[in-house]
């Protein structure tokens, strides 16, 4: 037996007065509630785009190279003076002595030889290595006489970008900024779009460095990853979530994979020195090595979003399918697999783009050498994108400075459209069942 | 069945059928006592009320009627919930015409208050319907209490109305080859009498319906029967030895 | 240890499968408790109780579903035409070929109506050819009275049908793979009451060809449609007979209780 609450309309009107008072708090409650959500969000957002605008901001002049043109005569003098075309000779040639001439002739009353040196000093070391390659690449060039775009040196690039005078001042000389003008005013003198930040490889020079070694490396790296840790990962998923027993056996083996996930990836760095480099005595630098690395840290995320895909196929269509009298095997492969497959595939992309930029493990498998050349297949030695960042983070040149945002955002562009795939993919496969 | 339905609405309207068959009940065994009543009395205010009183019977067995309808299509009955509708459907008609019967009675009363009076075969009259009422009241008894060993015994004592019967039967014969004077009044008592027995006949066979309601299967052997009426035959001249050799 | 049966009638036509003292156990709790039951051949019967009497237990003992659970253990005896179908060299996907089952959810694969019907076929290799492989396909559409429905449509998904469409789809499935008995689970639950009397009136039709197995809580839907009728009850069979006699006369008290909707 209860006391009632006390009826009557006077009792009604007050109840109904608190209620009132309650849902107004309530509701200002829930609002607040709102506001702090969205203030958070905000702030993360407003986190976000500044992180973008400012890495943006310094990658974007990495994307422009000032490059100057110069009528280079192709004496064959100085290229092939026995006449014999042969790859050898060409490529001995001392092309730098082109680029002078050309300089010479454009700035006649440069007579000194200090003064020489500084003219000299407009152009990019690399210039020579470009006629080099074009020489190779078209020996009919040889006796023309044709203009050629060159790179500009980096200090003559950071003046025109604007950069800190006085460094640059020093090394070029007072005439540079003349000379500078006057190609300018000649036309002689443009920023260009940096293909060499995409096409070359790694340089002491910051105006011939790119970032394909590393971009190749890195593709030679997830493509051994992928290959590994895919069919593994897999196959270890369909066997832990259809067939293994349950027992304390398995149990023990998944709170391992879990633990596997959140390990420090450095460790796996670790790993791969002792057993891969020192007793499986594999290249060292090398993408393969790198992959393999990676393939290991990798596998506990696949296998874990593989887990998690198969178990999320209803249970009814495999009952469904054993009724029929199809072998467990059967289930699996004709429906459980193909249900699952988008979910597994999400998985190991998400897995694939973590892959892309972890640093620390390739650093301690060596892919952190200064590699100039584009490695041609996965034992040859490379470096990794992210590794290449994270070199050029450290050198104190200023043109490195730009060309490190440029790298981070072309990293971050991969990971992009990666997680735009995956998002994709599962937008699409969504099943109904 | 000791514990009720789980939807507490069926057992209220099977228990609503169980009064409706005992109120009908009541009824009908009230005016085959008054009707036997009237006629001995030669009560002819009696007997017009009793005749009046028969349409409350015929509402009561439509309200059963339509409340039987309505459990058939709304409950879905089986076993012995289907058995006991079926059986209250069965016994209100039998209880109908009981009530049919009662009422023919009553109406001869109105005959035979104008013909002279034949005492011996009015206490016999009275005795049957004493025997039947008996038999109505322990049926409806057997219904509610839903004992089917009840029913059986109610079931066989209808031989002894029989025999009743088929004894009036060769008295009035007797009576109406003495006296022309009495074909009259006899003939009217010998269809009171054979009403009083066709009232015996349906009680019994409400028993059989009580009985199927109970143990799920119509009784087996044949219902024991006396009437032998239809053998009767009494000669003229003869009656003295009849009388003497005359069965009870 | 098996229990007396109340039994109203004895099984007259040979019985197709039997059940002699089956007991299950999950894990410790035990579940069925002696069960002995003979199945009719080319007559439905019904398996009627309350939730949790383990009827649906039993009937995913029949074709041997419940070895898919863990902790499930089934011992006793079942047979089908007098063959055990526990003993341990026995094909259990064989069995589920002879025996087939129908969910209560109705469960197409996410693939076309024709694959779908096709795919028990195809993985125990009842067709030759394509061409046989159609005819198989459309006779079991047609034998689950989906034929006219779908004919023009066999490529559309599966789940792209009704609810009552998707569950004769299933009863085509499993009947594709020519099985002897087919076992249905509350095949009719998850259905409107039109759908539900086409199913129904597809049971009819169907034990000419087949045994059938079904289970359903409604008694009605029981009464309508099976020859025999089981009533289980806290893991136990409670009585057995004529779905006529178990509706107007059952000798159990708790059969009657139940049907008269006094229990459960």
């Amino acid at each position: 037996m209860t006391e009632a609450a006390p009826t009557g309309p006077v009792a009604r009107q007050a109840r109904r007065q608190r209620q009132v008072r309650r849902l107004k708090r309530r509701y200002a409650a829930e609002r607040r509630f709102r506001l702090y959500g969205i203030a958070a969000l905000l702030l993360a957002l407003g986190f976000l785009v500044s992180l973008f605008v400012v890495i943006l901001g310094n990658a974007y002049p990495a994307f422009r190279q000032t490059e100057i043109a110069l009528e280079i005569h192709f004496d064959p003098q100085l290229i092939d003076p026995e006449g014999t075309r042969a790859p050898a000779a060409l490529s001995g040639a001392d092309y730098g002595a082109l680029v002078n001439q050309a300089l010479a002739g454009l700035f006649p009353e440069v007579t000194g030889r200090r003064e020489k040196r500084a003219l000299r000093r407009l152009v990019s070391v690399g210039a020579a290595f470009e006629l080099r390659a074009m020489v190779l690449d078209e020996p009919t060039l040889i006796g023309e006489t044709r203009g050629v775009w060159l790179p500009a040196s980096a200090d003559v690039d950071l003046l025109v970008k604007g950069g800190p005078r006085e460094a640059a001042e020093a090394r070029l000389g007072a005439e540079a900024a003349a000379w500078i003008v006057r190609l300018r005013a000649d036309g002689r003198l443009e920023r260009h779009f940096n293909h060499r930040f995409l096409t070359a490889g790694d340089s002491r020079e910051p105006e011939l460095a790119g970032i394909r070694g590393a971009v190749v490396g890195s593709f030679y790296a997830l493509v051994v990853c992928l290959g590994l840790a895919f069919p593994l990962g897999v196959m270890t998923a369909v066997y832990l979530q259809e067939f293994a027993p349950k027992n304390r056996w398995t149990d023990l083996i998944e709170v391992n994979i879990n633990n596997l996930a959140a390990v420090p990836s450095i460790v796996f760095g670790l790993l791969g020195l002792a057993v891969l480099l020192n007793f499986l005595g594999l290249p060292r630098s090398a993408p393969l090595v790198g992959g393999i690395v990676l393939a290991l840290m990798t596998l506990p995320t696949v296998i874990i979003a593989g887990r998690a895909a198969l178990g999320a196929v209803p249970p009814s269509i495999r009952e469904a399918a054993l009724a029929l009298g199809a072998s467990p095997l059967q289930v699996v492969a004709h429906h459980v697999l193909p249900l699952a497959m988008p979910g597994i595939l999400t998985g190991t992309i998400i897995g694939m783009a973590r892959a892309l930029g972890e640093t620390a493990p390739l650093l301690m498998i060596g892919m952190v050498a200064f590699i100039v050349d584009v490695p041609s297949g996965p034992t040859d030695p490379a470096t990794a994108l992210p590794v290449q960042i994270f070199l050029w983070a450290d050198v104190p040149e200023r043109g490195f400075a730009e060309r490190t945002a440029a790298a981070i955002v072309v990293l971050l562009g991969f990971l992009a459209v990666m997680n735009l795939a995956a998002v994709l993919l599962r937008r699409r496969f969504e099943q109904r069942w | 069945m000791e514990t009720g339905h789980i939807v507490k609405s069926f057992d209220e309207e099977l228990a609503r059928l169980d009064n409706m068959v005992a109120e009908m009940g009541g009824l009908a065994e009230a005016q085959l006592v008054d009707a036997v009543a009237a006629l001995i009395r030669r009560d002819v205010a009696a007997a017009e009320r009793i005749v009046a009183r028969d349409r409350r019977l015929d509402a009561i067995e439509n309200d059963l009627h339509s409340l039987t309808l309505r459990l058939l299509a709304l409950r879905q009955p089986v076993a012995a919930d289907l058995r006991i509708i079926v059986a209250a459907l069965k016994i209100s008609s039998s209880l109908e015409r009981i009530g049919d019967y009662a009422k023919n009675i009553a109406k001869r009363t109105f005959a035979l208050a104008k013909a002279p009076a034949l005492g011996g075969a009015a206490h016999s009259i009275a005795r049957m319907a004493a025997l039947v009422q008996a038999m109505i009241k322990n049926v409806l008894d057997a219904y509610i209490q839903r004992d089917a060993a009840k029913a059986d015994d109610v079931r066989l004592r209808d031989q002894e109305v029989d025999q009743v019967y088929t004894s009036l039967f060769r008295e009035l014969l007797t009576y109406m080859m003495e006296d022309p004077r009495s074909i009259t009044a006899a003939t009217h008592l010998l269809f009171v009498a054979k009403n009083v027995e066709r009232i015996g006949d349906h009680a019994t066979g409400i028993a059989e319906q009580v009985h199927f309601m109970v143990a799920g299967e119509l009784p087996g052997e044949l219902r024991p029967k006396g009437d032998n009426t239809s053998f009767t035959v009494v000669e003229l001249g003869a009656s003295e030895q009849e009388d003497e050799a005359g069965s009870e | 240890m098996s229990l007396a049966v109340a039994e109203s009638r004895p099984l007259a036509a040979r019985a197709k499968m039997q059940s002699r003292g089956v007991d299950v156990h999950y894990g410790d709790k035990q579940a069925l408790f002696g069960i002995d039951l003979d199945i009719a051949a080319n007559a439905v019967t019904a398996l009627i109780g309350p939730s949790g009497c383990g009827k649906s237990t039993f009937l995913r003992c029949l074709n041997r579903m419940n070895d898919v659970i863990e902790s499930c253990r089934v011992s006793g005896r079942i047979t089908l035409d007098g063959e055990d179908i526990y003993q341990s060299d026995l094909d259990v996907v064989q069995l589920r070929a002879r025996v087939g089952m129908v969910f209560q959810k109705p469960n197409p694969f996410p693939k076309s109506i024709y694959d779908n019907v096709a795919y028990g076929p195809r993985i125990h290799g009842l067709a030759a050819d394509r061409v046989e492989l159609d005819g198989i396909v459309e006779q079991s559409l047609r034998r689950a009275g989906l034929w006219d429905e779908v004919s023009d449509r066999l490529g559309q998904r599966g789940t792209s049908l009704s609810g009552g469409q998707q569950q004769r789809l299933c009863i085509a499935r499993a009947i594709a793979v020519d099985p002897e008995v087919v076992l249905m689970d509350e095949p009719c639950s998850a259905l409107d009451p039109i759908a539900t009397a086409r199913i129904e009136e597809l049971i009819d039709e169907l034990r000419q060809n087949y045994t059938l197995v079904i289970v359903t809580h409604s008694m009605q839907q029981a009464a309508r449609i099976s020859q025999r009728t089981a009533f289980f009850h806290l893991g136990v069979l409670v009585e057995e007979g004529e779905t006529e006699q178990i509706f107007t006369n059952p000798v159990d008290e708790r059969t009657h209780a139940y049907i008269t909707g006094r229990i459960g």
